[in-house]
This record gives structure tokens, C-alpha cells and sequence, in this order.
């Protein structure tokens, strides 16, 4: 088989990390390839090298077996080498036209003006091409997640990649929507690109993949044929231990109303309304999951009840405490924590120390300041515990929050969330991005907070998720709370009718709802 | 072992920080005065070993080389400080007062109408002269601070103007109630109201000097070891974040803005009572709130750099004058900040993209 890419002995250190150790990474012609491993493991920052954004300090990088030296991403998109990042780089109030377009547009004959018209004739073929769903002429911020994403592929293909680098595309996508990226990147395949895949997501390693590398802690394991494995093997592989997939929980005892939402109400970033009236109560002792669709209102649901976001009707009551529409301040005051959807903008300051970012929301608190004189060593002696419990992959608490991985980014926020021992705490996404042996900490942890009696509420995306980790499980669609079911008598299919605007028959529909 | 190992690297990583930190404005400055050098050669007809060696020791006499000079080296630095510390907390809040000018104009104006006041014994007088230029400053400051948290409107826009009406509302006084017959100021402050002169009464350099080196110690305390300075630092670099956390950063934009107005105020309030001892009538402006842009962009917003990057501004200053002695003109002065001012910003550019850059790596994660 030919070879597109092999990169020879990379190294990559810095201050305090050997993030790549003497990598050794192929890709052959026409498979999809996927980096496996640990947060923290040095995925990333490879392709970070590859893409030109980083420099490697050792090795050799061959592109068709011609050594190459990529200074930079305009180098590595001259040699048909496209990357996707986790988050996304759209021009919000540009139309997915545009945007694909942006930095190599056509120009009309005199090359003053740019040729929409060709632009918006290139994008449609592409997108046919590759069976993409997009319409080239609708604005960034009106489609989905799912639907951006495509975008970026679509962009780097358009820039003529041959070779496409997804750094965990699917993430932040339904299962729907993974399977319709399943299904591109077979195309992809089938016209002659190859593709590298970074995911944590056993199971769609095993669904989508040609050849796996599992790298640990910097360093390549091994590479191995996806069908000579199963999902246990790779999880050993990866983490250096055998690692329990399931959750284990025992009943759960369930007391008092922690959390009672009624009739809540509220309005999305364009002003029109986004919950329509939610009745929920979250008990003490109890994981109440929210299943549904991405954009049915459930991050306007967690941002109404910490405070960033005005009801517009209705109520949050926090045991009896009638919390609608108060300061955040007041409301964490109150007992709430959260692991917030997004951990760039909610989450960190990426420019803080993790020493200050361990008590973002506590700062003012004793015993990490006494008035207005903050305790650095009783903060730091706290930021070492998160990083110790939580196996927070860092060279010190004194590196900024934004130079950790992703993952590692992530571990913290939880541990932070977690070790704040609230009354109620909304973990939204709180696996989002780790590797399977954190899943299964986080898990544990979520768990615990529910044995001690503290009320959870949690809000995921990945119904794999919430059906393993909830006591009680609400729906969630259009704005509202469609049913609500116990986890244990339900099934994918009926979450999934209910999920996409269905009913049930209403015996079962109604069984749960107090 | 490996405890020390990690110390190690940690230490490495501070001394490379700080090589990192202070390079830049030392070769800003010294690109600055290397190109002052080709002017001077240009102007006066001499070589490059010559030209190097009059510019030299031109502004060596000009800030260090005579008492006389280093004294007035001093005064210069003076109001650098307290304005170079005001744009820095607002920078480092993620905000442009502009207004440090107008606010510095107020303090002065408050020294000028607080200095007139009989009957009031001296520390009791010199401390209500300072505590009303702070308070002057504080509030011309938190009128465009309070319409940006409130409304949303620019703070740079609306501190511009806050500037001119600053600037005609001293003329008001210093021309009219105020005002000295025959002079183009206002009537001398009393004696009560002026800040000791501790070399002698007739050289100007004066304990407004301590009192911004204090500040420079007070305002890092602030930002780096209290919760005030915390909340003002993490609205600064990610107001989502921020306010996630419980901190409300309306109310941390309206208090940066009012500390970087009272820090200004109180520098205009400590010149007229230590320096000039009058408000004069303003044609223009009076210009240190705007050179403390500069000061606070070559120390990085940090305080403990306006220490040193106001002792450069306020030398080159000073120097000025002496220059003219050597037949020097004196914009060479000028022309040395400017280039410093280009190249710091430059490098807050360079920065910028390199940051742009690292954000796609890091978004990546
Ligand atoms: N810009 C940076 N500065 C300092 N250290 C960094 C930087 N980027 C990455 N690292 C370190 O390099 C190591 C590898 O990070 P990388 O982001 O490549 O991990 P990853 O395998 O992508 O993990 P994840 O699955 O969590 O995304 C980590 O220990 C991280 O702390
Ligand atoms: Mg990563």
C-alpha cells in the first residue's frame, strides 16, 4: 500500500512535557486511519505538526515519500492536507458559501471582484459530490453544529485536501448526525482521500476505521488492523488497564425535591422563544438525565438556572429558595455548581493558572480569601488535590488552563464542579472529549454525589450516556419536557420517538410524570 | 528527584518567561534610540561613532549626568507613573480609558480649587487636596465606565469627549473664579496644600514621587493577591467566563474604570501640589495622559514595569531641554519614544497573530 504520510521519530517537548516522544505515524492511501489515546497523550499536538502549527523539535515528516518541511497550515494545504478542529473557525454572519470560499476565493475575469456565482456553482458540486446535505446559501449561525462541521470539511476540501485530519469531529455531533459523517468520509475514502480520526469513542473506532495507533502518554503503543481487535483490547491498549465500560450504580435513594422548575420560559439569542414552559423537579439522591435533540433548548434550560440567562415566566426554586432570575453569584451561593457546556467560554480563563482557575466561582470564599485578601497557598494546595484526584495530566498547577489538552482542560472543570459539593450540580456534557478510563472516573464520581444524596442533573447528548448514568430520564423537545420516564424501564427507541417530537401511547407517556 | 526535576523545569520556564516578557522593550528601545542615532548624524554633520557618542552622552547629562537634570528627571517621571498605572488596570480589565487625560485634568483642577481654601492645617490640607483630585478623577471616569456596563456605548468614544469637557471645564476656573490677574494660571496654592519638597523648596522634585512608587506596589497587591484584582483580571481575559463564575463584569467594567480614574485624578491632584503648585490654562492638553499610554504599553500593564518604562519616558523628557544645549534638536526626543511606541506595538501585533495562531492549536484540543 502506498504511503501519503509517515512522519519518523517526532518529538515534540514543552515546558514540563514531552507531548510527542520519538512518534513513529503512517497513513496509507484510501483508509481511514484513527489516533487513539489518553487525554493528554499527545494526539493533537501531532497533527497540531503535521498541519504546520507546531514545529516538532526531532523528526522527519514524508508527504508521497518526499521529505517535507511544513512551516505552516498554507504549506500543509499545498500539499492536499486539510484539518478540522474541534471547534470550529466560521465566520458566523457569512453564508456556508462564503465561508468555504474565504482565503482562496474565485475571482471574476478582471480578478477585482469575487465570483459568488462560481462560488456558490463549486460548493454545490462538492457538497453533491460527497453527499453533504448542506444549502451553500444559509448563514453560519442558523444551521447546526452537524451542519458546520460538514462546512469545515467542506472548506478544506475545497482547498483541494487530499489528506483530511478530523481531530474528534464527532464530539459535539447526534447520533444521527455521527452516522451521516460515517457515511461522508466512507466517500471521502471510496474517491482516493485518506483520513486521520482522532476520536475517544470506541465504538465508532470500530465502525469506521481501517487502522488504529494507540499512543500513551507521548508514545506510540502500537498499530493495529481495527478488525484484528475489539473495543476491550483498545481500551486496555490505551489506558494501561483494564477499564469497566458499564456503569455500576446501586438503587438510588430518593428524598426530597432538590430542584423544582415550573413553567419555565425563556428566549434564545435571536429573541424568539426557546422554552416554552418546562416542568421539572430534580430529587435528592437521584440522576435526572436530559435526553434530546441538540438545540430543543436545553442549554438555554442549564443557562436560566445558573443565572445566565433571563426567564421570561415561570420559575427555578432551589429547595424552596425561589432562585429565578438572581445573580449566578447568588445562585452558586445557593448551592448550585456546573460543569458548563463549554469549557472554553464557560469554563476557564485560558489565560489564568489552573492555581486560579481551581477557584473560579469561590474565589470570594473562605477559606480561599479572607475579605478581600486571596490565600494562595490554601488555593494552591486545592488546585494540587483537583489535579491529584481527577489524574489531571499536567506538568504543574502553575501552567495556564489553556496550554493542557482538551481533555485534561475538561478533568479539571469536572473536578472543580464535583469537589464544590453542591446541593445540585448540572453536569451538561461532562464527558465531552475524555478518553474512556476518565469517562469512567467521571461516571463514578457523578454516581457518588448521588449516593451521598446530592441531586444531579444531567444533560448529555450521547443517550448512551444518560441512559446508563440516570435514575429518571426527562426528554426534551421544542422547548419543553416531553416525557418522563424511568431509566430502567425505557429503551433507545422509545427515547428516540420522544426525542424526535413523537409520543408514546399514553399510558406510558404519562407513567412517570408527578 | 523528580520533584526537583519538575521544580527545575518550572524555574526554566519563569527565566524564560521573563526573557520573553523583557525582551521586546529592550530592543524597542534600543532600535529607538540606534535610529535617533542616524537622525542625530543627519543634523549635526558627524559620523556614526560620533553621532552615537553626542546623542549618548547628550541624554546621559539630560536624565542622570547632572543633579539638576535628574532632579527634573523625577518630576517628569512622576505623573508617568500614576497615569502609566491608570491605563494599565484598565488594560489589563480589557478596557481603553482614553480619558486618563481628562481624568489627570480634574485631579489637577481639584488640587487648584481644594489648594485655595484657608484655615485648614497642612497634612489635613494635602490630604483633602489628594483625596479630592482622586475623587475628581473617580468620577469623570466612572460617567463613561457606568455607559459602557449600562448602555454598552465605547468607552474610548465617550472618554475622548469626557476629555475635551475636562479640558474646558478647568479653563472655566483657572480663567475665571480662579484665576491670577496678569497670568495665564490659576492663583498659587496655599502653602498648607503642597506636598513637601524633600530637597529643597526650590528644587520641584517632591513626595508625589513616593506616593506613586507606593501606588505601584499598592495597585499590584490589588491586582494579583485580592479577589478585587482577581474579578477585575478575569473580566478582562474572558467576561463568559467571568460571569459563569458569579463575578458580575458590569460592575467589575464601572470599578476598573473608576481605580484607573481616581490613579489618574490623584496624579493630577499630586502635580499641582507638588510640581507646578497652579493649574495653568490648557490650550491643548497637557499630555501625560496620553504618554502614560505608551508607559503602560512598554511595561506591559504591569506595574512594577511602570516604574521602569516611566523613568525612560520621563528621562527622554526631561532630556529635551539639555539636547537643545548640544544643538541637537530636540524631536530627536520624540522621534526615540515614537519608534519605541511603533515597535512595542508592533510586537502587541506579532502577538496578536501568534496568539490567533495558538488559538487554532489550542481550539483544536
Ligand atoms: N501549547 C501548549 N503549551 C504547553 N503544553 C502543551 C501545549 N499544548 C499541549 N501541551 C501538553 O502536551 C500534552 C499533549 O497534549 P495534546 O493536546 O496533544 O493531547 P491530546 O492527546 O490531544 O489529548 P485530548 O484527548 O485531551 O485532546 C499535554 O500534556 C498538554 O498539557
Ligand atoms: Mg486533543
Amino acid at each position: 500500500m502506498e504511503k501519503v504520510i509517515e512522519m519518523r521519530g517526532i518529538t515534540k517537548i514543552f515546558p514540563g512535557v514531552i507531548a510527542n516522544d520519538n512518534v513513529d505515524f503512517e497513513l496509507r492511501k484510501g483508509e481511514i486511519h484513527v489516533l487513539l489515546g489518553e487525554n493528554g497523550a499527545g494526539k493533537t499536538t501531532l497533527m497540531n505538526i503535521l498541519y504546520g502549527l507546531y514545529q516538532p523539535d526531532k523528526g522527519e515528516i514524508y508527504v508521497n515519500g518526499k521529505k517535507v518541511n511544513i512551516k505552516g497550515p498554507s504549506d500543509a494545504i499545498a500539499m492536499g492536507i486539510g484539518m478540522v478542529h474541534q471547534h470550529f473557525m466560521l465566520v458566523h454572519n457569512f453564508t456556508v458559501a462564503e465561508n468555504i470560499i474565504l482565503g482562496s476565493e474565485p475571482k471574476t475575469a478582471f480578478g477585482f471582484k469575487i465570483d459568488y456565482k462560481k462560488a456558490i456553482k463549486d460548493v454545490k458540486e462538492l457538497a453533491d459530490k460527497y453527499g453533504f446535505n448542506v444549502d451553500p446559501n444559509s448563514i453560519i449561525e442558523d444551521i447546526t453544529v452537524g451542519q458546520q462541521q460538514k462546512v469545515e470539511i467542506l472548506k478544506a476540501l475545497y482547498r483541494g485536501a487530499e489528506i483530511l485530519i478530523l481531530d474528534e469531529p464527532t464530539a459535539v455531533l447526534t447520533p444521527q448526525e455521527i452516522e451521516e459523517l460515517g457515511q461522508i468520509l466512507k466517500n471521502l475514502v471510496k474517491e482516493g482521500k485518506s483520513i486521520i480520526l482522532i476520536t475517544h469513542k470506541l465504538k465508532e473506532v470500530m465502525n469506521m476505521s481501517d487502522r488504529v495507533t494507540i499512543v500513551r502518554r507521548g508514545k506510540v503503543v502500537d498499530t493495529v488492523n481495527t478488525k484484528d481487535v475489539d473495543m476491550d483490547t483498545l481500551a486496555e491498549m490505551m489506558v494501561g488497564r483494564k477499564v469497566n465500560l458499564v456503569v455500576e450504580k446501586k438503587p438510588a435513594k430518593v428524598g426530597d425535591v432538590v430542584l423544582k422548575i415550573e413553567n419555565l420560559q425563556a428566549l434564545d439569542h435571536r429573541k424568539l422563544p426557546k422554552l416554552k414552559g418546562v416542568d421539572l423537579e430534580v430529587r435528592s439522591g437521584e440522576i435526572l438525565g436530559i435526553a434530546g435533540v441538540d438545540g430543543n433548548g436545553q442549554t438555554e434550560l442549564v443557562e436560566v438556572i445558573t443565572g445566565l440567562r433571563r426567564a421570561t415566566g415561570g420559575r427555578v426554586i432551589l429547595k424552596g429558595n425561589d432562585l429565578t432570575n438572581r445573580a449566578p453569584k447568588e445562585i452558586i451561593e445557593a448551592g448550585i455548581s456546573n460543569i458548563p457546556e463549554d469549557r472554553h467560554k464557560h469554563g476557564l480563563v485560558l489565560k489564568f493558572s489552573l492555581t486560579e482557575n481551581a477557584v473560579l466561582g469561590q474565589h470570594d470564599k473562605e477559606p480561599f480569601s479572607k475579605g478581600i485578601i486571596m490565600n494562595y497557598d490554601v488555593i494552591r494546595e486545592h488546585a494540587k488535590k483537583l489535579i491529584n484526584d481527577f489524574d489531571v495530566r499536567t506538568p504543574n498547577e502553575e501552567v495556564h488552563a489553556g496550554a493542557l489538552s482538551g481533555g485534561n482542560q475538561q478533568k479539571f472543570i469536572a473536578a472543580r464542579e464535583i469537589t464544590k459539593d453542591p446541593e445540585l450540580l448540572i453536569a451538561t456534557q461532562p464527558t465531552r472529549g475524555l478518553d474512556v478510563g476518565a469517562i469512567e472516573y467521571i461516571h463514578k464520581r457523578l454516581v457518588e454525589e448521588r449516593d451521598k444524596g446530592k441531586a444531579v442533573l444531567l444533560v448529555s447528548l450521547e443517550l448512551d450516556e444518560v441512559m446508563a448514568l440516570s435514575d429518571r430520564i426527562a426528554v426534551m423537545y421544542d422547548g419543553k419536557i416531553v416525557g418522563i420516564l424511568d431509566a430502567d424501564k425505557t429503551n433507545e427507541m422509545e427515547l428516540g420517538i420522544l426525542m424526535a417530537g413523537g409520543t408514546l401511547n399514553k399510558k406510558e407517556g404519562e407513567h412517570d410524570k408527578q | 528527584m523528580i520533584n526537583n526535576k519538575t521544580k527545575n523545569v518550572a524555574f526554566n520556564a519563569l527565566v524564560k518567561k521573563a526573557i520573553d516578557v523583557l525582551m521586546f522593550p529592550l530592543i524597542a528601545i534600543l532600535l529607538g534610540l540606534f535610529v535617533a542615532v542616524f537622525f542625530v548624524m543627519w543634523a549635526k554633520n558627524l559620523g556614526f561613532i560620533d553621532g552615537t557618542a553626542t546623542l549618548f552622552s547628550a541624554i546621559w547629562e539630560g536624565t542622570f549626568g547632572k543633579r539638576a537634570n535628574f532632579i527634573e528627571t523625577l518630576v517628569a517621571m512622576t505623573p508617568l507613573i500614576f497615569t502609566g498605572l491608570a491605563h494599565s488596570v484598565a488594560f489589563r480589565t480589557g478596557l481603553f480609558n482614553i480619558g486618563v487625560e481628562g481624568q489627570f485634568i480634574m485631579g489637577m483642577l481639584a488640587a487648584a480649587l481644594i489648594g485655595l481654601i484657608p484655615g485648614i492645617p497642612a497634612p489635613i490640607h494635602v490630604t483633602l487636596v489628594l483625596l479630592g483630585g482622586l475623587i475628581f478623577g473617580a468620577v469623570w471616569a466612572a460617567i463613561p465606565g457606568y455607559l459602557k456596563a449600562k448602555v454598552g456605548t465605547n468607552e474610548v468614544v465617550n472618554t475622548i469627549m469626557m476629555n475635551f469637557i475636562a479640558m474646558n471645564v478647568s479653563n472655566y476656573f483657572v480663567k475665571g473664579p480662579i484665576h491670577r490677574e496678569g497670568s495665564a494660571s490659576s492663583k498659587m496654592i496655599l502653602e498648607s496644600a503642597q506636598l513637601y519638597r524633600f530637597l529643597s523648596p526650590s528644587e520641584r522634585v517632591n513626595v508625589g514621587l513616593f506616593i506613586g512608587i507606593a501606588l505601584i506596589f499598592v495597585i499590584y497587591w490589588l491586582l494579583w493577591k485580592t479577589t478585587i484584582g482577581y474579578e477585575l483580571r478575569a473580566v478582562g481575559l474572558n467576561m463568559h467566563a467571568a460571569e459563569y463564575g458569579g463575578i458580575n463584569s458590569k460592575k467589575n467594567i464601572i470599578l476598573a474604570m473608576v481605580i484607573s480614574g481616581a490613579i489618574a485624578g490623584l496624579g493630577g491632584a499630586a502635580h499641582v501640589a507638588g510640581t507646578i503648585h497652579k493649574a495653568h490654562q490648557l490650550v491643548g492638553f497637557t499630555n501625560y495622559g496620553f504618554d502614560g499610554i505608551a508607559v503602560a504599553l512598554l511595561a506591559k500593564s504591569h506595574p512594577i514595569g511602570v516604574l521602569f518604562s516611566s523613568l525612560l519616558f520621563g528621562g527622554l523628557n526631561s532630556s529635551a531641554r539639555i539636547l537643545q544645549k548640544f544643538r541637537i534638536p530636540k524631536q530627536i526626543v520624540y522621534i526615540i519614544q515614537g519608534i519605541i511606541i511603533i515597535f512595542v506595538a508592533a510586537d502587541y501585533i506579532y502577538k496578536w497573530l501568534k496568539e490567533k495562531k495558538k488559538k487554532e492549536a489550542i481550539k483544536n484540543a
